[in-house]
């Protein structure tokens, strides 16, 4: 049975990096696995969505509405926009951000009331400040991180092969914090 | 050990291990990242090439010249390079030649949703279409020696989901093919009239053979299960269908696109009832089926835009309703891309749409310059168009029209065909100003060099094209360079040169905010001397909003550019260290 996690950001957020140690951690599990990502002009500050897709073999790399067995979001209004990729049952990790599009900052749309709530309510979504806890590791750029700590904690992938990807994708001079960013997120989901 | 690597990184490998040596391209998404994997494999001779034709063009030669040779490029990329592709043709190759062609069903990153397998027929040429990366790798290493078998150039075409979605491939060995030998051969490769009339006769002879060939090819396979409905389809749509019907009908998996089978898909057809072919964009596949005499269900049931979805194919096919879903009760705001903190584009847009003047667009992250709120840009066609299309735009409506109207356009992109676009205000008496946006990289498909940046592919200093010298010696005599941040020296020097009743180019300088060689540091802060005018509110940053009423600078978004605090009539917003 293949599983699917999709990963949602503003582009700009640093989703490839997440996705490609998620994708290493995969493999060394021994799956088949896709990930699919779109470069580009939506990477822009546009809304941005990889996908990863793992089971014994993945045909299409793309994941569609209700099949997301886990949705990692990287801010409020992306999260929101993601649920009807939900699986029933599926789990939802977000980071507690807000980021305005532009047809916010420019007036002509306004940014969702109580989106936390909506989420916790239709989704049982789990919301923490990746932000402040990556900060807290000294990298205030490895929210990604941060979330990809709180996703492993929901895996039952041991917590080595995690901090092993880590080792072999983050470059030797942010390897540190982004060791301790993935604790902090690891300690922090559920 | 298998690796995970991207569709256009298995394309880079596949052609390392079928001894490519010459490979020269134009960036374009989503086609880029396969040029751009090749740099470590030092024994390929690598470069980015001003544009796609002349990307071809050097390929072209390097296969003459026998050596295995590759260039990639985008859809549109194709337009640019089908001069030369329709008479390579002609030519044939001596080593192997490969044209790898990225399409973007669902225009993620395109400015239109062309369907580059008509190339192949019009071109007489071969056409593989790959679906995973694995298949990347192999046909793409398949794709030269077919080439130098058949004598003829050979189309790879790759979508964005398979360019850009990562899957498992097993790295070989480079093969050690040497450059053939070269041969003097006027009636093969000088295509004057007396000689392309005995070529195109051979050009011909070699379609029935590949015609043949595509009967018993291994690039096209069946899956047969025990099912009424049978479907045919290649490339990305293939996943999609796997995912949506599985084991419920057989298959007819075309890896080679053009030229096509006959006999295998009637045969195919014989053994199923119904026949579903099932491809993004045109119904390529299905005319031809229906040429052939196959009662065929195609874009009855399936659309001619986007891409396809496994949900969508499930109910086309087999009726099943898409699963229920959760939805926010809210509306939610869209999120377009947008110029970047920081970006130097913006203060060139603020100032163009202060002056109220008609912009010529073009393709690069400033093609963003359309969006609200500097909403600035007022057409966009196709690379260097901004030049040409504002010279017409100033015949169309006259001189006065003219001295309202600039072409922006960026430093990588005016290299591209934005130059013959100028040469051709300067020759037929022209008077129009062509703004050249120049950030020192080619910004949008991700920070590649180009012959303004003074470094070649693998980052080797090299000569630096001189923008300046280069304009005058084509025959502009104003010729000028400014900041854009400037805001007020910029904003006067628009206004002068479009008052002038010559051509005149004003060079943008500043480098993308995104440049890792650019130190942007400090914030900019709102002071107590605001009076929520929101001025700043214009320049449509990412970092400044309105929240309860009162304007805010984010300051995890900013960086410091201090666009802002120039345009703050009331000096409210001061730069931090």
């Amino acid at each position: 049975m293949t599983k699917n996690i999709m990963i949602v950001c503003v582009g700009g957020q640093g989703t490839l990096l997440a996705s490609r140690i998620l994708g290493n951690v995969l493999i060394g599990e021994g799956y088949d696995v896709k990930v699919s990502e779109v470069h580009g002009m939506s990477q822009r500050g546009g809304s941005v969505v990889t996908y990863v897709r793992y089971g014994e073999a993945v045909a299409s790399p793309i994941i569609e509405e209700g099949e997301a067995d886990m949705i990692l979001a990287f801010e409020l209004l992306e999260a929101l926009r993601a649920l009807p990729f939900l699986k029933e049952g599926g789990k939802m990790l977000v980071n507690r951000q807000k980021i305005d599009p532009m047809p916010v900052i420019t007036g002509a749309a306004e940014y969702p009331n109580g989106a936390e709530t909506e989420l916790v309510e239709k989704a049982n979504a789990q919301v923490l400040d990746a932000l402040s806890l990556a900060k807290t590791a000294g990298n205030a750029k490895a929210v990604n991180v941060v979330l990809i700590g709180a996703l492993a904690k929901a895996t039952d992938i041991p917590y080595d092969k995690w901090t092993d990807a880590i080792r072999s994708t983050v470059p030797e001079k942010f390897l540190e914090s982004n060791l301790k960013a993935f604790a902090l997120g690891y300690e922090g989901g559920k | 050990m298998k690796k995970l690597l991207l569709g256009n990184a298995a394309v880079a490998r596949g052609a390392y291990e079928a001894g490519v040596r010459v490979v020269s391209s134009y960036p374009g998404t989503p086609s880029t990242e396969i040029t751009e994997s090749m740099v470590p494999y030092s024994e390929v001779n690598l470069e980015w090439a001003p544009n796609e034709k002349v990307a071809a063009e050097v390929a072209i030669g390097a296969a003459i010249a026998g050596a295995r040779s590759m260039s990639c490029m985008k859809h549109v990329g194709m337009n640019v390079m089908a001069d030369p592709l329709f008479t390579v043709r002609y030519t044939g190759v001596t080593g192997g030649l490969v044209f790898c062609v990225a399409d973007d069903p669902g225009m993620h990153s395109s400015q239109n949703e062309q369907d580059s397998r008509h190339y192949a027929k019009a071109s007489k040429t071969v056409m593989l279409e790959p679906s995973d990366s694995a298949e990347c790798k192999a046909f793409t290493k398949a794709a030269f020696d077919l080439s130098e078998e058949y004598d003829t150039p050979v189309l790879l075409r790759l979508s964005t989901r398979v360019s850009h979605s990562q899957s498992l491939v097993e790295e070989e060995p480079r093969a050690d093919i040497p450059v053939r030998p070269y041969e003097k051969n006027i009636q093969k490769h000088v295509m004057m009239p007396a000689a392309a009339r005995g070529r195109h006769v051979v050009v011909e002879e070699g379609q029935a053979k590949l015609a043949e060939f595509a009967e018993t090819t291994s690039f096209n396979r069946r899956e047969d299960n025990a099912s009424d409905i049978g479907v045919i389809t290649s490339g990305a749509a293939y996943q999609y269908a796997k995912e949506a019907l599985g084991n419920q009908v057989g298959y007819f998996k075309l890896g080679m696109v053009y030229p096509l089978p006959t006999q295998a898909l009637l045969d195919f057809a014989k053994d199923y009832k119904t026949v579903y072919v099932i491809e993004e964009l045109d119904p390529f596949i299905e005319e031809h089926c229906r040429a052939i005499g196959m009662k065929v269900r195609g874009k009855e049931c399936f659309s001619l835009l986007g891409e396809y979805t496994a949900a969508q194919i499930k109910k086309a096919v087999l009726g099943t309703e898409p699963v229920k879903t959760v939805k926010s009760e809210s509306t939610l705001p869209p999120r377009p891309p947008v110029m970047c903190a920081g970006c130097p584009h913006r203060a060139t847009f603020y100032v163009l749409k202060k002056l109220g003047l008609t912009v010529s667009g073009d393709i690069g992250c400033y093609t963003l310059g359309a969006v609200a709120p500097l909403a600035s840009v007022d057409s966009t066609i196709c690379m260097g168009a901004s030049v040409s299309a504002a010279f017409g735009m100033a015949k169309a409506q006259g001189p006065e029209f003219n001295k309202k109207l600039v072409s922006v356009i960026g430093d990588s992109t005016f290299m591209h065909s934005g130059i013959t676009g100028l040469i051709d205000i300067v020759y037929n008496k022209g008077a129009n100003t062509v703004i050249i946006l120049d950030n020192s990289i080619t910004g949008m498909t991700g920070h590649q060099d180009n012959p303004t940046t003074g470094f070649t592919i693998r980052r080797e200093p090299t000569r630096q094209v001189d923008l300046e010298a280069l304009c005058h010696a084509v025959g502009v005599d104003r010729v000028s360079v400014c900041d854009p941040f400037d805001l007020k020296a910029f904003e006067a020097l628009v206004k002068q040169e479009v008052a002038a009743d010559e051509p005149s180019v004003i060079i943008a300088q500043h480098p993308c905010a995104l440049l890792k060689t650019v130190k942007l540091s400090g914030r900019c802060v709102i002071t107590d001397a605001c009076k929520n005018c929101k001025a700043c509110m214009k320049l449509g940053c990412p970092a400044i909003s309105v929240r309860d009423g009162k304007v805010e600078i984010d300051a995890s978004q900013c960086n410091g550019c201090g666009l802002c605090v120039g345009v703050c009539p009331f000096n409210a917003i001061k730069k931090e260290d």
